[in-house]
């Protein structure tokens, strides 16, 4: 049972949670002007990596707000604080 | 040459008091090159060998298995066997799995167990009864057998089921594969073995990928943790880290790893003898040989190589399967465990070519790798033969993610925790 | 006389006062409250208590506690009984019912032995080699083997008991009440912590200690009564007894199984979150393998020794002590010094330590070095042992063999948190390597087996400082014998003994080539039964190494997954029962729906009305009738499930634009538009109408099922991709009461409650909003139309629902008006060709498939757009929406039906499937929606709605997807 430290509501068990997926995959801003490997690559193809992981978790019976975790997918260690998603990364 | 398995064998060696068996498989040191070269010395790779070597000739094939065979996926499943598959692509792909099944222990000379005790999905809406009846009908003008059962059927085959209308999900009815079942999983991976090493095939254990050589665009061999060994055709059967071989050659994969989690109870005497799953439940229930009940459930729902389940899914499974069975409630869980399953981003599996010439690709197993062993590893072989793909598996291509001819199975879209 | 093995003094957990009686296997027994099963049979002589899982070999009891293989017993009557219950930690109670397992017809005289006589035959794994064929060649066996497999019955009907679940947070969990694990919880108790420290046993204290052993200057016992005591006073420690640690997770997590003695809830699930979990979990005997070992009389020397001083059972009147290491010398001297006549120690090594000599000529115990044990004698008890030695065969009777092999650190708990073992060659066992942050093994199970040691270490260990070096070297074992374990002269050397595992299976499984641990594990099922291998594992370990000719490191551990131990089903489950396994939503007009005949459905979690019946009205009656009265009066829904999602912003429009496939840039205020939303992949994921209520301001509405789903893909782009975005969204579903009014009388009935609004078809056209009071309460009203009727959908606060309904049902008696549930408004919308997500929307289909590719602007991009043009979604053949009617207006539609070519039986192709079906009063005849290939290029085709699974072929006519008013003008009315 992960403890997620949500950055609004403090730590809470996972299973307060859902799982949001990669969040290393960015949206394209322009997707029409990717061909079709290039927008299937974003769509379709993932990393997944064995060790540390960035993704995206969804605080369903808390806050209700998206965060986003970096974990290590050997171990489920959260390496870092998580944050609010609008607080991380590039938009 | 080795004697076959028989009674007769494992008469007269019990007189020798059982001292001169030999080994079920050779364990030889590899050599600098061989025509094909198999990583992952699982179900899926031991299968491929095996019918390389007996459908296509081609004996000179090492299986490099980093541990010990069978230790991944096939150590770790819930043993069963169907085709009750919505999608044409699916379906009679793992149809010709059941038939291999069927047949399987006499091929392999092993007794794999295999016993088709049959397989009720249960429903419990109108919904889920549409749903669950399409996909039977479905499997019928494929030409696969299922039926429709209705509650006093599924009483008289499951008499301990919760049937009461006033349960939390009353059962209306469910559908039935009465050639889908179980086989000892383990067995699996050494019959497989045993056949494939008894056709000159080289299993080689403790034996791990670092890295596989490419010289102008094509596979040419991989440096192991037992040396550098050659071979023009290099096939992955790496379930769980299908990534990580594909990030050799510089592939990324349509995959996410995720963990499937299962347990067994304490063994009892039998009083289950079909396979049950309940949709609205999440599990599905059956009785090992040994009487251990065994319960499967759901992903753990987040990317993990872990193979450590959190207890959550647990908790849910054991709830659900009272509440199907509720003479479960009293009995112990023993064990659980983990497997470590690709899921790929439409819920079906992946037998294909890739763009680095040699270099061929089976994974992403989902939920079905086990069934699916013996006609994978017959399509697999087919297509590391031949260079193209056997009619059964001409939709499990790779390049399906590019043109978006996915095979989505359950209509969950690319999120792999959700299918 | 009773309890003819019961000590005269001792048993510090038994209360001779209080007198209890059982039963075992129909016998009546006595035993003292404070005695587990085990040991009451024990005092009562009892010896032989089970049958082996494959030989049915008479068995006795073996261990004290967790580890027991052999003592399984059905406890318990009716709906209470449970199978498989280890006696040894069965708390007896008065009037306790025991039943052997696994014998027929009697424990002394099982039929199931000739499985034994055959054993020849039934070498491990023997079923992989045979029972192939000819046919469904295992089918046939395989009935056999389960019936003869399995332990005890499974229990009888429905468990009454109650279970429980709790949680609670500590800085430090200890896992184990044995002294390090006293000393533990005793400094760290003191110095402020939050403890839970738990112990599996009825008493702390751990494992047995002789008599003579001293703490501090204190006897053992007294040690951990002042311990107790200390612990007891602390108001930040709690104590839980008969709690097994059975699971540790990530992030501090672990999982306790607390068994609430004789009371309710029968099981207490712990869920702790600690900061520090220090593991003390001590070690268990190993057995010793000879021929003959699994003998009734047969245990390990550290259990008989428990029985003697926890509970004054007497194990025997006669004992023998075998050993491989000095801890059973100090057991022998135990046992002798609490008044038992212990007739030799057998010890296998070759060099004995003088002052062990010693020690055992000074309490008159004979000591027999390089004893290797050769035959035992009896049948279902021992009667006595000969062995081979340095100095001589020998051989003595005996009634008890105490058998000691080393011990076995307790490393599932250290292995479960990812921590590392290594081997140890002066223990013969796996001990901890490395340990993640804030776990700590100490004592035993970190290789710390002396006394001093242990407890220093453990108070080091509450305290969080480092441990001082150790004062004592751990206590060597030999490893296993092996020629005396292989030694093969028709008699069986067990290495587990549940599953019937012997030494000469260790060895075929090595010969064969199963050299992996795991390997050996599965192929002779060596550590699979109740007791996953917390006796046999290492021996069996052992022992294929040794047949390898490799060093036990070398051949590997299994990894030890949870739980420790067996874990009841009923305390996972706890309270997760009935309406609380999955909780039902309801809408705030539940109790009028009741009363007013509703027949209810599920559709997700919300409970809904199907339709009302009324007296003598079949289904389809109700639902025709009020489809009917919908189409020609007035009727009224509740559509309070329908998501809804407030949003509001400057940019608001601009995140419509970007979510649904149409434009919303010029939507007016006042106004609504109906939108679909796409995935990513291009496959239609939701639709609604979305309403303009002011310059920045719009109202959501999206399917019931996906109401959660919709905000969290919405919040998730505005989080991350487009953050810049000024715009807020709020779920508001629950806030919302919504009943919508439909058929050509809705207006009438609607001016009935309206003073403020203007409901004329000017003031309100189609696809427009309004707000105002309704039957006097705050209301917006939207004109849409689901049903294809004129239709109004009222929203109003939750808190007023009732009022609105029953004012509106009220104001719509003069045009009798008429209530309707899902299963109406399903007709309703089928026959209109509405599409509903899940059903003609299933994940698979494009906006194109639905014939809805109009509603894809060509002009901007929106989630999912940049899919729709990969090859796939824009090849022909694909399966689009079309309608079909069934030729004979009798005929009725099989659910599930595909959609075929040919009207035979027998397999044929799919040319789809029927997505929603129903009896349409308005043509009078079945209709259906479908997914047809090519579909609307086969509109006038004559096909067939095949359910092979019923046998039926019904033929039908495909049409366009709408089968009333295909013009909409019925919506003007």
């Amino acid at each position: 049972m992960l403890s997620i430290t949500c950055p609004v509501c403090g730590p809470r068990d996972e299973d307060e949670f859902v799982f949001g997926g990669d969040a290393s995959a960015a949206r394209p801003a322009d997707p029409h002007t990717l061909d079709d490997q290039a927008w299937t690559d974003f769509l379709y193809r993932r990393d997944n990596p064995a060790g540390a992981h960035e993704e995206l978790w969804f605080h369903r019976f808390g806050c209700r707000r998206w965060l986003r975790v970096r974990r290590d997918t050997r171990t489920h260690a959260i390496l870092a604080a998580p944050r609010l998603a609008e607080d991380s990364g590039t938009p | 040459m080795a004697q076959p398995y028989s009674l007769t064998a494992l008469l007269r060696h019990a007189f020798s008091g059982h001292r001169t068996w030999p080994a079920a498989w050779r364990a030889p040191e590899p050599k600098a090159a061989y025509d094909v070269v198999i990583i992952g010395g699982g179900g899926h790779g031991l299968a491929a060998a095996y019918y390389l070597a007996k459908n296509h000739g081609i004996t000179n094939v090492a299986v490099l298995e980093k541990g010990w065979i069978g230790g991944g996926n096939t150590a770790r499943n819930t043993t069963i066997i169907r085709s009750n598959y919505q999608q044409d692509g699916n379906a009679l792909f793992y149809e010709h799995s059941v038939k291999l099944w069927e047949g399987l222990s006499q091929d392999l000379n092993f007794n794999v167990m295999f016993s088709p005790r049959g397989m009720i999905n249960l429903y419990h809406t109108p919904a889920d009864r549409d749903a669950w009846v399409r996909r039977y009908n479905s499997m019928r003008l494929n030409g696969i057998d299922a039926a429709v059962l209705n509650t006093a059927e599924i009483a008289a085959l499951v008499p301990d089921l919760d049937l009461a209308a006033g349960s939390r999900h009353p059962v209306l009815g469910g559908v039935i594969q009465r050639r889908a079942g179980v086989a000892r999983h383990d067995a699996v991976a050494w019959g497989f073995a045993r056949a494939a090493d008894r056709r000159g095939v080289d299993i080689i254990q403790n034996c791990a990928v670092t890295g596989i050589i490419r010289e102008g665009g094509r596979v040419v061999g991989v440096d192991t943790t037992r040396g550098r060994i050659l071979a023009p055709k290099i096939a992955s059967c790496v379930a769980g880290n299908s990534s990580r071989v594909a990030e050799m050659v510089g592939l990324r994969l349509p995959i996410e790893s995720h963990l499937l989690q299962a347990m067994v109870t304490e063994p009892v005497k039998p009083f289950l003898d079909v396979v049950v799953s309940s949709g609205a439940h999440r599990v599905y229930v059956s009785q090992t040989d040994k009487g251990e009940v065994l319960i499967g459930g759901r992903l753990d729902g987040y990317n993990s190589y872990s193979q450590r389940g959190s207890l959550p899914v647990i908790e849910e499974i054991a709830a659900g399967a009272a509440a199907l069975l509720p003479r479960l409630k009293r009995l112990r869980l023993m064990r659980s465990w983990a497997g470590l399953v690709d899921m790929t981003m439409d819920g079906s599996a992946i037998i294909s070519r890739t763009p680095v010439e040699g270099f061929y690709f089976n994974g992403g197993w989902c939920y079905g790798g086990f069934k699916a062993t013996p006609a994978s590893g017959w399509c697999f072989a087919h297509l590391i033969a031949t260079d193209g793909p056997h009619p059964l598996i001409e939709r499990h291509r790779l390049d399906r993610f590019t043109s978006g001819h996915t095979i989505n199975e359950r209509g969950a879209g690319p999120s792999p925790h959700l299918h | 006389m009773t309890q003819p093995f019961r000590l005269k003094r001792g048993g510090v957990c038994i209360d001779r006062t209080r007198p209890l009686t059982f039963t075992f296997d129909g016998r009546s027994y006595q035993g003292y409250a404070g005695d587990t099963l085990a040991s009451a049979l024990i005092a009562n002589g009892v010896h032989l208590v089970g049958r082996s899982f494959k030989y049915h070999r008479p068995r006795g009891i073996v261990g004290l506690g967790v580890e027991e293989p052999n003592a399984l017993m059905r406890v318990g009557t009716g709906t209470r009984a449970e199978p498989n219950v280890r006696a040894t930690t069965a708390a007896l109670v008065d009037g306790l019912v025991a039943q052997s397992q696994n014998r027929w017809p009697s424990l002394r005289f099982d039929v199931g032995r000739t499985a034994d006589l055959l054993s020849r035959l039934l070498p491990a794994g023997f079923y992989y080699k045979t029972f192939m064929g000819p046919g469904k060649g295992w089918m046939i066996y395989e009935p056999f083997i389960r019936r003869a497999a399995g332990l005890g019955a499974p229990p009888d009907g429905v468990d009454p008991d109650i279970y429980d679940k709790r949680h609670a947070h500590a800085d430090v969990l200890i896992a184990g009440g044995g002294l390090t694990g006293l000393a533990a919880a005793v400094a760290a108790g003191a110095r402020g912590d939050r403890v839970i420290l738990a112990d599996d046993g009825a008493a702390l204290g751990g494992a047995p200690f002789a008599g003579s052993d001293i703490i501090d200057g204190l006897p053992v016992a007294d040690w951990v009564a002042r311990a107790a005591e200390r612990l007891a006073a602390m108001p930040n420690v709690r104590v839980l007894s008969r709690t097994t640690v059975a699971g540790a997770y990530d992030h501090g997590f672990a999982v306790l199984v607390e068994e609430v003695a004789g009371s309710v809830p029968r099981h207490r699930l712990w869920k702790v979150r600690s900061r520090r979990l220090v593991l003390a979990t001590g070690a268990i005997e190993r057995p010793l393998v000879f021929p003959g070992n699994d003998r009734p009389g047969i245990m390990l020397a550290s259990a008989a020794l428990g029985y003697v001083t926890r509970y004054a059972a007497a194990p025997g009147r006669r004992l023998v002590v075998a050993t491989n290491n000095d801890s059973a010398h100090h057991t022998a001297i135990a046992l002798k010094q609490a008044g038992l006549d212990v007739a030799a120690i057998l010890d296998v090594r070759d060099s004995i330590e003088p002052a062990r000599q010693a020690a055992a000529q000074q309490h008159g115990i004979p000591l027999y070095g390089g004893a290797a044990l050769t035959r035992v004698y009896g049948s279902q008890r021992v009667t006595g042992v000969s062995w081979t030695a340095r100095l001589g065969d020998g051989r003595l009777d005996c009634d008890c063999l105490c058998m000691s092999g080393g011990w076995t650190p307790t490393v599932h708990l250290h292995s479960q948190t990812r921590g590392t073992l290594r081997y140890d060659t002066a223990v013969h066992a796996f001990l901890p390597d490395q340990s993640i942050d804030n776990v700590r093994s100490v004592g035993a199970c970190a290789g710390t087996f002396d006394i001093a040691d242990a407890v220093a270490h453990g108070t080091a260990a509450g305290n969080n400082t480092t441990a001082p070096a150790p004062l004592r070297r751990a206590v060597a074992a030999e490893p296993i014998n092996m020629a005396q374990a292989f030694q093969n002269d028709g008699r069986k050397s067990f290495v587990d003994f549940q599953n019937d595992v012997t030494a000469a299976d260790v060895r075929l499984a090595a010969r064969e080539g199963y050299r992996s641990v795991e390997h050996l594990k599965r192929y002779t099922t060596l550590g699979m039964g109740t007791d996953q291998g917390k006796l046999g594992g290492l021996n069996g370990l052992s022992l294929l190494a040794a047949e390898l000719g490799s060093a036990p490191g070398a051949v590997g551990t299994t990894t030890f997954r949870p739980p420790y131990t067996p874990v009841p089903l009923g305390a996972l489950i706890g309270r997760d029962q009935g309406e609380a396994l999955q909780p039902s939503r309801y809408t705030a007009l539940h109790d009028w729906h009741a009363a007013h005949g509703a027949v209810f459905g599920q559709s997700g979690a919300w409970v809904r009305p199907q339709f009302y019946r009324r007296a003598g009205e079949s289904d389809l009656d109700a639902v025709n009738r009020e489809v009917t009265a919908v189409r020609n009066n007035v009727g009224l829904v509740d559509v309070a499930t329908l998501g809804k999602l407030d949003i509001q912003g400057p940019d608001a429009a601009e995140l419509l634009d970007r979510l649904y496939t149409n434009g919303w840039k010029k939507l007016a205020v006042g106004r609504s538009r109906y939108g679909i939303m796409l995935r990513e992949d291009g496959m239609v994921f939701d639709d609604g109408v979305t309403a303009r209520l002011g310059d920045q301001h719009y109202v959501m509405s999206t399917t019931t099922g996906n109401a959660e789903a919709v905000f969290e893909h919405i919040e998730l782009l505005l989080r991350t991709a487009w953050r810049h975005l000024r715009v807020f969204v709020t779920p508001v579903t629950e806030h919302w009461f919504a009943a919508a009014l439909a058929g050509p009388n809705a207006r009438r009935v609607l001016q009935r409650v309206v003073h403020d609004i203007d409901v004329s078809d000017a003031a309100i056209p189609h696809m427009s909003i309004r707000r105002g009071q309704v039957a006097g309460v705050p209301a917006r009203i939207f004109r849409l139309s689901f049903s294809g009727e004129l239709s109004y959908e009222i929203n109003v606060r939750t808190t007023d629902a009732r009022h609105l309904w029953e004012r509106l049902v009220e104001a719509g008696r003069a045009d009798r008006l008429t209530v309707y549930g899902t299963e109406s408004m399903g007709v309703l919308r089928i026959e209109k060709g509405h599409v509903v997500i899940g059903r003609e929307a299933d994940g698979r289909t494009t906006p194109d498939d639905l014939g809805l590719g109009k509603l894809c602007a060509t002009t901007k991009d929106f989630v999912g757009r940049r899919s729709l043009s990969l090859p796939a979604l824009v090849e022909p053949g694909r399966k689009q929406l079309v309608g079909l009617v069934v030729e004979h207006a009798e005929d009725r539609l099989p659910v599930g039906a595909h959609v075929v070519a040919e009207g035979r039986a027998g397999p044929q192709p799919s040319l789809g499937f029927i997505t929603s079906q129903a009896h349409s009063p308005t043509l009078g005849r079945p209709v259906a929606l479908a997914l047809v290939a090519a579909g609307r290029s086969r509109i006038g085709e004559r096909l067939f709605a095949a359910s092979p699974t019923a046998s039926t072929s019904i033929p039908v006519t495909v049409t366009e997807p709408v089968f009333v008013d295909p013009e909409g003008k019925r919506l003007d009315a």
